[in-house]
Parts: structure tokens; sequence; C-alpha cells
């Protein structure tokens, strides 16, 4: 592209499209945003929670189960909400509504059209996870003023970093049938073994080194640590690096996925 | 002549119950092919819940208590996931897919342009939904066999229990989406789902609850599903099993009378 435009315009020229676009949806999305995650609280955290041990040894150093899921849950829903906003969107975007070719129709590059339906996963991820760690935080779950500030930025990450690589993968995609198996071998077991529900020590060795080497393990510590002020700082230099590097990778992969499947 | 006559049944004699049932599912099988990955890995998800929930957490927990038995936490939430597995699938097939053959494909239209009739198109759909959930369901029991979580004979009435439990909730469900006017509404069925397969004493038990709560949530169905599933597998039996077969009997059928009723009204005035 000869004249491509500056990022933030590239962006900037959609947002009037995308805040028509969450005008039209947030409705829809207030039970996936914050209806499942606090029935899960409630169900895991609190309800089954009552009926474990509150052992700090047993539970990387949380006073009680309920101290213990709340970070990795919030770092896992992040997780969920940006594969749910870039697989059928961005399949949409190509195939159903084909906004993408509109959009691509007019000065605006492959680049700008990924960024900007990334800011808008970002808003919905920010978001959610925003509201839960503000509604968490009387109940106790938290052992410091800053900790969960910073860990609702590491959740976030968390989002970006799965948001961008499934946008690549979306993008590169030609059915939706991918999407299923996306979710039940991807999402799902990501979910229930990066040790947002217990602690992967509990997973026998080999399995403990599989969920050490998954991108949400690495959030779920970082935002467990820094709920639980729990810090090891150089752990934490390692988590926030992978994160980076993934979200770095993802987002070449996407904007060079959508380049390649309706520019080249 | 006459012979090819004799084969081919005659178009205007209504189809028995059993053929056409035969007649939808064999047209479900056949579309069903393209999406074996799909049904393939719908079999993961309660056996993941399982090693997740069960295992992983379950080494938080002491054992629990379930009518007099002492029980260890994986054994106690396995029966738990089958019945919760049922539930959810039986959920997905008759409300999703079920919306989208009525509305976007017009698929049971076009069934009713033969002599297949709306009773044939629900019992049709619902039995392709329980040889799916049966699959599931027979799966799952192997692997709580071979990770010797069963310790009752009664297990083998497991399955046919979970059965009991798809049927109740396609037919309901089915039901209820004939109401449907948007996929928007699809809303309210993850808030009735959700709470449902957390809240019914799937992972923890009904003791967590008391007073009202409690008496509410063993008047729900899911909850009867899943301690019946359990009272197999740990051959607790009671008399309150009668009771939860009889409850999801009885949903099934007046769910199975709805369906009828409304693609009638749909699909035929």
């Amino acid at each position: 592209m000869a004249n491509q435009l500056p990022i933030s315009v590239g962006i900037g020229r959609q947002m009037d499209y995308w805040w028509t676009v969450f005008k039209r949806t947030w409705r829809g999305g207030i039970i996936s945003s914050f209806g499942a995650p606090l029935f899960y609280v409630l169900g895991m955290g609190v309800l089954l929670g009552g009926f474990i041990e509150g052992d700090p040894d047993q539970l990387e150093g949380a006073t009680s189960y309920l101290a213990f899921i709340v970070p990795g849950l919030v770092a896992a829903h992040a997780m969920q909400l940006a594969v749910e906003e870039t697989t059928y969107p961005v399949m949409g975007g190509i195939k159903w509504h084909k906004t993408y070719h509109a959009q691509l129709a007019t000065p605006l590059s492959a680049r700008d059209v990924v960024n900007a339906h990334l800011v808008f996963v970002l808003s919905r991820v920010a978001s959610a996870c925003a509201v839960f760690m503000l509604v968490l935080a009387p109940f106790g779950v938290f052992e410091s003023w800053w900790g969960p500030i910073l860990a609702f930025f590491v959740q976030v990450l968390v989002g970006m970093a799965f948001g961008t690589v499934i946008f690549g993968i979306s993008a590169r995609m030609t059915s939706e049938q991918g999407f299923g198996l996306i979710f039940r071998i991807g999402v799902v077991p990501l979910m229930l073994f990066s040790g947002a529900f217990f602690p992967i020590s509990n997973l026998g060795v080999v399995l403990e080194w599989l969920a050490r080497v998954t991108p949400l393990w690495h959030g779920v510590n970082l935002s467990r640590m820094l709920c639980l002020d729990t810090m090891d700082w150089s752990l934490a230099g390692i988590h926030l690096l992978v994160l980076v590097a993934v979200t770095a990778f993802g987002w070449w992969f996407a904007i060079r996925g959508l380049e390649k499947r309706m520019v080249d | 002549m006459a012979d090819h006559a004799q084969d081919r049944p005659d178009p205007l004699v209504p189809l028995s119950p059993g053929a056409a049932m035969a007649v939808i599912t064999y047209r479900n099988y056949t579309t069903y092919k393209r999406f074996w990955k799909l049904f393939v890995t719908g079999f993961l998800e309660p056996v993941f819940y399982l090693f997740s929930i069960g295992i992983g957490v379950g080494q938080l927990i002491d054992s629990f208590q379930f009518n007099g038995q002492t029980i260890p936490y994986a054994d106690f939430v396995a029966p738990g996931m089958l019945a919760a597995s049922a539930f959810n699938g039986a959920l997905m097939d008759s409300t999703y897919n079920v919306f989208f053959k009525l509305k976007y494909d017009k698929l049971y239209d076009q069934m009713l342009a033969t002599p297949l009739t709306t009773a044939d198109v629900a019992r049709g759909e619902i039995l392709w939904g329980q040889l799916r959930g049966a699959s599931y369901s027979a799966a799952f029991l192997l692997v709580m066999l071979a990770m010797g979580m069963i310790h009752s004979w009664w297990a083998i009435l497991a399955l046919p229990a979970a059965l009991l439990i798809g049927f109740a909730f396609s037919a309901v469900c089915m039901g209820l989406t004939t109401y449907m006017k948007s996929f928007q509404d699809f809303d309210k069925i993850t808030l009735l789902q959700l709470p449902m397969f957390l809240f019914s004493a799937t992972f923890f038990p009904i003791t967590a609850f008391d007073g009202v709560t409690r008496w509410i949530v063993e008047a729900t169905p899911l909850y009867r599903g899943v301690v019946l599933c359990r009272e197999l597998t740990t051959g607790a039996l009671s008399w309150a099993s009668a009771v939860s077969v009889i409850y999801l009997v009885v949903m099934g059928v007046l769910g199975l009378i709805l369906v009828r009723r409304r693609l009638d009204k749909l699909l035929l005035t």
C-alpha cells in the first residue's frame, strides 16, 4: 500500500461503525459478560468453596477457595470473551455480512480493519473484567489495593493474547465448523486445566508442565499473585513476557491473515 | 409395473410412527455425517470436567457422605457430570438446532409437505438427540468404570436414566423453542441453563443449601436427574429414586404434547 493511513486515523475512522455495533448488541452480551461468571463465582467459589478448607499451603497462598479462584476465573473469562468476539464475528465480516469487504473498499487497509475490531474486543473484555473486579472487591478476596488494579491489566492482556491469535485463525478459516472445535478442544480444556479452579500441582508432574506452557496459565498465575500479594517478581516478568509476545505475534498473524484472505 | 407399485408406499396413507422416525433419523444421520468431528469431541466435554473438577479440585476436598455412604469427591461428581452432560446435550439439540431448522432452514415445513405429521417430526427429532446422547452417556459410563468410580450393578440403569433426563429436557425445550422469535431469546436459555448446571448439587452436596432454597433446588428437574444417576452409580437407591423417575417421565410427556400442539399451530394453520 503506497499511502497507508496512520494507525490512529485508521482506527478512528471506524469508531462510529463499532459504536453502532455496540449500541445494537450490548444487551445480548450482558448475560455472557456478567451473568455467567457471576454464576461460576457463586456456584464454585462460594458453594463448592464451602466444602474446601482455606489452607494457604494448598491454595497457593489464598486463605479461602473463593479468594483462590476469583483471579483465575476472571482471567479465564477474559479469554473466553475474546475468543467469542473473534470467531463468529470475524467470519461474519469476511463471509456473511461482508463488512470487511465494505471497509476494505475504502482507503482503510487490512491492518486498520483488524486494529479497529481488536479495539472493540479490548473494550468488551476490559469492561467485563473491570465490573467483575469491582463487584468482588468488597468480599475480601484481595490482599492489597494496587494488586487487583494491575491484575485487571493482566486480565485484559490475556484477552488480547487470545483475541489476536484467534482472529488470525478465524481469518484463515473457510467454514464455521472449526469454531466448535476451537471451543471444545481449546477454550474448555484451557479454562479447566490452567490453574483457574485448582493449583496445577494437583495435576501431576507431566500435566503440570503442560499447563505451564499454556498462555492462560501465565495470565491466571500472574493475576493470582497480584490479587493475593504473593508476588515473585522474576516469575511475573516471565509471565508478562509470554503474554506480550503472544499478543505481538497474534497481532501480526491476524493482520497477515486478513491481508492474505482479502487483499493479496 | 404392478410389483413396483406395491413396493412403494401409498402417498395418501400416513407412515406408521416407527417408519416415520426411521426416515427422520436417516435424514439426520446423512446430514450429521459432515459434522463428525463435532460429534466425537462432544464426548470430551464431560470427561474434561470430570478430570478437572473431580480430580483436580477433588484433591482439596475430603470425601462426602451420600445416602449413608462415604464416597471420594471424584466419585461424587462423576454421576453429576453424566446427568449434566445429558442435560446440556439435550438443551443444545432441542434449542439452537431446532430453532435453526424451524426458522431458517424451514426444514419442518418441508417435512410436513411429505406424509410426515407434526407428531412424527417431534418424535423423530427427539429420538435423534437421544441417540447422540446415548452414545455420549455410554462412553462416559465406560470412563467411570475404567477409573473405578462405579460401585454397584445398578449403574447399568444409569444409561437409561441419562436418556430419561435427555428426553425430558429435549421435549420441554423443543416446545419452548417454538415460542422464540430471534437468537436473542437464547440468552434466556443460558440464564436458566447455567444456574441449573452449577446449582443442582452437581458439584457439591445438597446440604450446601438450606430452607426454601434447598426445597427449590430439590424440585428442579436437573437435581432429580443428578440424584438419580448418583443413586444408581453408588448403589444407594431409595424410594425417592422412583419419584425422580416419575417426575422426569411426566415432564417429557407433557413436553411432547406441547411440541405437537405448537408445531400444529405454527406450521399447519
